[in-house]
Formats: structure tokens, C-alpha cells, sequence
């Protein structure tokens, strides 16, 4: 046993400390920032917790009343949207990373990737004079014959400006983002776990089934948080097309629909004073809080599978 | 040798071609869903003649991929087994999932194109809408305010992320490192109405106006959203730049800083570059924090700390939202300036894509 002698030490010449200490100082300058984030926000809210509730809009009875039917509407559109897109954006993936041939499949990616580099604002004014027009007949018609059922019931909104047709414009904003990761988790299996489903005479779904989705779970899950957390911000989409009511009410193709916390601000908050302000403020802090919880689990989740997979 | 010859050959139609036998042809599917889709065609145009009204193309294309995706799945189970018909089935789903993706890509750039080309002429590109009321009147104020708040936004942004990367690449170890890493993660899932609302609630408290409303203010919003974009990609390029060239400029007796500044980032810059591009596609097309902080205004403003200052994106939404008595023409400008916008985020993107194709070092012998 030679005890190894310690490595000789670089010497440290003062260019060398003022270069590490200003990368060390963009790296703290982050995490102030998103310490920032949480204490404005929580400084500038407090006004609107504890003043008299009656001066909210509304007058409820308290300011978790006045905030309960916005967090409603947001995790309600957030969760109709990822209904919408996880399977579609689960077959696209799937599609680019094992049916479409080599050649073509990077070029199927980059126009998938158009759809995320589309602008949100854009997006919200073909909700609003596109889709909606489009998908107003089809609310007739579940209406109509769907009506007995809870989610569809009458009247019927006369201009498509639903939740329903919110999800669906913010499905298509979060396909790209859940595609581009299920994605490159697919692309990862390992090759001979595929190889070796095929040698026992298996199927193309066979082998998906055997070897690509077991190994792509974890990834699935946490490309579908993130994709939630998403469209939980989403802000003009929900501005534009929404007529939104401060109620809870679960019905999909209605007149009468829940608001956002996102899109509630946008509309108020150009016009807001007083303790107006400080109340939008608090339901952005509670949104933030909501994504901040919902992308920690979905970051960690993929961490800890990026430790044991072996493919980085 | 003559007995052989006087066997009578077999018949050919007796052949059995144990590769094929059991399985549809190749051709099959592709029959089959030209077949549907004209049944259903067939369909539809009879209901047309009965009831009037125009042609179901939509209606036609989906139905009649609908009435595919049973008849091959039937008709493979009869021929191929459930096995195959099941794999069948779920080709098909999977097709079908990318080209309902596809519909609504082509219908927004389509509509946008159609929609924006009349009002996308030279008065869009050289007036402001200062004393328009109706027709006429451009986006001139909105193109500034959109390059000046993200041309800030960029020179915030791109030091700070740079330094970032490096610090976790070549510098950060332990827990520091770990930290930042993960809140750099999660900062890219901030929704970016939060950070308007930072932006507004930090200038609002620090300068003492509840109703503030600057350009700048808008900037460090974009930041907020933008650091993270810019950590993150120079991180990955940073990390491939191979360690034999670290080693090499080390063993020259080249001091770290040096080593970083002279191989590390020359090596990655066209990685880098196409990063910092990509993020500042992602901002430029922000709304909501802009809606916020930096207001809207109908005149040009080139002071980025004072007064409100209007911006591309804030402009569609304003003339969406707030139309005068001629409607039409609030539509058609909200819908040439999103036409604008779509061109400039999707030639940033060219550009990110050019840059890393023509500038990206040839490492390969």
C-alpha cells in the first residue's frame, strides 16, 4: 500500500478568482431571483388577505371563497387539455420514434416542434375566430342528444366560447412539449430489449407493450406534469376565447363557465386599483405555487430516472 | 434418373407460400382506406343532395378513416389472427394521432396567412396608431417597443445565463450546483403571467407607483422567462465540448479562465448561439407579462423606463379585445401583426437552425 501524494495545486491567480466568482455570482443571481419571485408576490398580496372580503369582487364571504372558483376553472381546463393531448401526443411519439421511417422522422419532429413556436396569442385568436365558430354545431348536437348527460347539459353556448374549446386550443399548445419528451425517452430503449421481443415473435404493438412503454413510463408521467403545469399558466388563450363567470359548474359546452386564474388577471388586471391589485396579485402567487409543486414532482421524477437508466 | 422425369409436375395454384400465407397483401390497407373513405364520400354526398348545404370534407376524411380502422381490424382478425389485428389497429390509431396534430397547424398558418395578407403592407410597417380611429394606422410602435423591451430582455438575459452554464459545467460542484440545476428546472415551467406579475409587484414596491407601467419592467419579466431557456441549452453545449481539449490547453499550461475563454467557448459558441436564438423566439411572442408591465399605448415610445410602451403581441390582443365602431378593421390589423409575428418567430428559428448547421465546429476527421 503507497499512499498516493495529493495532487499538486494549481496556483489560483486573481483572473482566475474573478472569473469563477462572477459565474458562481449568475448562478446565485437565479436562485435570488426565484426567491424574488416568491417574496413580491407575498409582499404585495398581503393587502388582499387581510382586508374586510366585502371589498373583493364579488363580496364572497372570504378570499379563499373568492379564489376557490378560479383555482377551480384552472385545474379544470389544465386537466381537459392533458385528457385531449396525452394520447394524441403518446401516438405521435410513438409515430415519430417507431413507425415513420428514419429518413423522414427528424423532419416530422421539426413540425411538430412549429406547433410550440407558434405564439400564444396567436393561438388564442384562432380559438376565438376559427375553432369556435367551427365546433359550435357539434355542442348543438351533443346537446341535443347528449343532454340527460352531466357534462353536457342544456342550454347550449351560442358562440362556442367554452371550456371545452379552451382545452382544446390549449391541447394543442402542450402536444409539442409532452411529443418532444415521450419522444426522446422512446428513442432511448434500449435496442436490444427490442431485438429481443421481436426474436420471441412478437408484434410491433407486442413490443411497444414489452419494451418501449415499461422503460418510457416515468418519462411519460413527468412529460405529462410538465405539459400540465403548461397549460395551468396559459394565459391569452384563456383570456381570448373564455366568457367566464366566477362560478364552479363541471359543464362542458355551457354559456356559463368557470375562469382561470391566468386569464382572470389578463382581463382584470389592466383596468384593477387598490386592493383589486393586491387580490389578482394573490391568486398569481397561488398559480405560481400550484406549478411550482406540480414541476418539482415531474422534475424530480425525471432526475432520478436519468440516474438509473444509464442513457446519458 | 427417367423415373424422375415422368413425375407430372406439380399444379402451380397448389403452392403454398409459407411466408405469406395467412397474411394480408401489401396492398390491403391501402385498398381498404380508399374504399372507406369513398363509401363514406358516397354517403355524405347523398345527405348533401336530401338535406342541401355543401360538401363534408372534414367529416369525410374522419368518418371514413373511422369505418378504416374497423374494417381492417375485422378483416385482419378473420385472415391474420387478433394478434396482428390488434397491431394492425393500433398502426393505424398511431397515424391517425399525427395527422389530427397536423390539422390544426395547417389551419392556424393558414388562416393567419389569408386573414393577415390584406392590411400586411407598408403603412403596417411605418405608422403607429396614434389619432386612428377606424381604418388605416400600422404597428410601427409595437415592432419598436416588441425590439427595444427584447433586445433588454437579450442583453439581461444572455450574461447572466452564459455565466450560468459555466459555473455548472466547469465550476459548480455539491450542493450549490444541484440546487441550481433543479430550480433552473423549474423556472422553466413559470407560468409567464407570474413573472409580469413580479416585475410589476418588485417596481411597484421599490418606486412607490401602484400603477406603474414601463417598458424595462417588461424586460426583466422576459428575463425571468428567458434565463432559464439560455442556462439550460449553453449547459448541454458546454458539456460536449470533448475534455481532450481541455486537457490539452491545460497541459500548454494555459490557466483555467483562459482554457474557458479561448477553447471551451470558441468550440461551443455556434451551439450557444442557436440557444440564445431559440429563447429569444420563445419571449418575443409573450403577451401576458408585457399585458402587465409594460401597458399599451397608440404612440411610439422609445424610453424604455418611462411611460407605457406597446409591443407585437399586446397589440394583437389590444385590437382583438378593444375594437372601435369599425370592427373589421381592428381584425385585420390584429391579424396582420400576428401574421408579422408568426414571420419573425419562425425566421429566428430558421436562423437558430442556420447557425448551428453552417457555424458548428467539424469535430469528425
Amino acid at each position: 500500500m503507497t499512499t498516493t501524494p495529493a495532487p499538486p495545486k494549481a496556483r489560483l491567480r486573481p483572473a482566475d478568482r474573478i472569473f469563477s466568482g462572477s459565474t458562481l455570482a449568475a448562478g446565485i443571481v437565479i436562485l435570488a431571483a426565484l426567491a424574488a419571485v416568491a417574496i413580491f408576490l407575498v409582499a404585495q398580496s398581503i393587502p388582499a388577505l387581510v382586508v374586510d372580503p366585502a371589498e373583493l369582487e364579488g363580496s364572497p364571504s372570504s378570499f379563499w371563497a373568492y379564489v376557490a372558483p378560479l383555482a377551480f376553472g384552472t385545474v379544470w381546463a389544465a386537466f381537459l387539455a392533458l385528457l385531449i393531448a396525452l394520447p394524441l401526443s403518446l401516438g405521435i411519439a410513438l409515430f415519430i420514434s417507431h413507425y415513420a421511417p428514419r429518413r423522414i422522422a427528424q423532419a416530422l419532429g421539426y413540425i411538430i416542434d412549429l406547433l410550440a413556436a407558434v405564439p400564444s396569442v396567436v393561438y388564442g385568436l384562432w380559438g376565438i375566430k376559427v375553432l369556435a365558430p367551427f365546433v359550435t354545431p357539434f355542442y348543438g348536437w351533443l346537446v341535443d342528444n347528449f343532454g340527460w348527460f352531466p357534462l353536457f347539459a342544456g342550454p347550449v353556448s351560442g358562440t362556442g366560447r367554452t371550456v371545452l374549446t379552451v382545452a382544446i386550443v390549449l391541447a394543442v399548445m402542450i402536444i409539442p412539449i409532452i411529443t418532444a419528451l415521450s419522444r426522446e425517452i422512446f428513442l432511448q430503449t434500449p435496442v436490444l430489449h427490442e431485438e429481443a421481443a421481436y426474436a420471441l415473435g412478437a408484434t410491433r404493438l407486442e413490443m411497444i407493450q414489452m419494451a418501449v412503454l415499461p422503460f418510457g413510463r416515468a418519462g411519460v408521467v413527468s412529460a405529462a406534469m410538465l405539459g400540465l403545469g403548461r397549460a395551468l399558466g396559459e394565459t391569452m388563450v384563456v383570456a381570448m376565447v373564455l366568457s367566464p363567470a366566477l362560478v364552479i359548474s363541471f359543464v362542458l359546452t355551457g354559456s356559463t363557465n368557470p375562469a382561470t386564474i391566468a386569464g382572470n388577471i389578463a382581463l382584470k388586471f389592466p383596468d384593477a386599483y387598490g386592493v383589486g391589485v393586491s387580490a389578482l396579485i394573490a391568486t398569481g402567487l397561488i398559480l405560481f405555487v400550484i406549478t411550482l409543486i406540480i414541476n418539482s414532482i415531474a422534475r424530480y421524477i425525471v432526475n432520478r430516472r436519468k440516474a438509473f437508466s444509464g442513457a446519458n | 434418373m427417367t423415373t424422375t422425369a415422368t413425375v407430372p409436375p406439380p399444379p402451380a395454384a397448389g403452392i403454398t407460400n409459407s411466408f405469406t400465407a395467412g397474411r394480408l397483401p401489401a396492398w390491403a390497407p391501402w385498398a381498404l382506406l380508399a374504399a372507406s373513405v369513398v363509401v363514406v364520400g358516397v354517403i355524405f354526398a347523398i345527405i348533401r343532395e336530401s338535406t342541401g348545404g355543401s360538401f363534408n370534407v372534414v367529416g369525410t376524411v374522419f368518418f371514413g378513416v373511422v369505418l378504416f380502422d374497423v374494417l381492417l381490424f375485422v378483416l385482419s382478425n378473420l385472415v391474420e389472427g387478433s394478434r396482428q389485428a390488434r397491431n394492425r389497429l393500433v398502426t393505424s390509431l398511431v397515424c391517425t394521432a399525427f395527422v389530427i396534430a397536423l390539422l390544426p397547424l395547417v389551419s392556424l398558418l393558414a388562416t393567419v396567412v389569408v386573414e393577415g395578407f390584406p392590411r400586411f403592407d407598408i403603412a403596417l410597417f411605418t405608422q403607429s396608431m396614434r389619432n386612428v380611429v377606424g381604418e388605416g394606422g400600422g404597428a410601427l410602435h409595437a415592432i419598436t417597443g416588441t425590439l427595444l423591451i427584447t433586445g433588454m430582455a437579450t442583453l439581461i438575459s444572455v450574461p447572466v445565463g452564459i455565466l450560468a452554464a459555466i459555473y455548472l459545467v466547469e465550476y459548480g460542484r455539491g450542493i450549490l450546483a444541484r440546487a441550481i440545476t433543479f430550480f433552473v428546472d423549474v423556472m422553466t415551467g413559470i407560468p409567464s403571467i407570474v413573472a409580469g406579475l413580479f416585475a410589476f409587484a418588485f417596481f411597484a414596491l421599490i418606486t412607490d407607483d401602484p400603477g406603474i407601467r414601463f417598458g424595462f419592467g417588461g424586460s426583466v419579466a422576459l428575463s425571468l422567462l428567458m434565463i432559464p431557456v439560455v442556462v439550460r441549452s449553453s449547459e448541454e453545449m458546454l458539456k460536449i465540448v470533448p475534455n481532450e481539449l481541455r486537457e490539452a490547453s491545460y497541459a500548454l499550461g494555459v490557466p483555467k479562465w483562459l482554457t474557458i475563454l479561448k477553447v471551451v467557448i470558441p468550440t461551443s459558441i455556434a451551439g450557444i448561439a442557436t440557444g440564445v436564438t431559440l429563447a429569444i423566439a420563445r419571449v418575443i411572442g409573450e403577451t401576458a407579462p408585457l399585458l402587465i408591465i409594460a401597458g399599451f399605448t397608440a404612440s411610439m415610445n422609445y424610453d424604455l423606463f418611462q411611460d407605457r410602451m406597446m409591443t407585437l403581441p399586446v397589440f394583437v390582443y389590444n385590437q382583438y379585445a378593444q375594437p372601435g365602431t369599425d370592427v373589421n378593421a381592428y381584425l385585420e390589423r390584429a391579424w396582420a401583426a400576428a401574421l408579422t409575428l408568426i414571420l419573425i418567430v419562425m425566421a429566428l428559428n430558421l436562423i437558430a437552425r442556420l447557425i448551428a448547421r453552417i457555424f458548428s465546429p467539424k469535430l469528425g476527421r
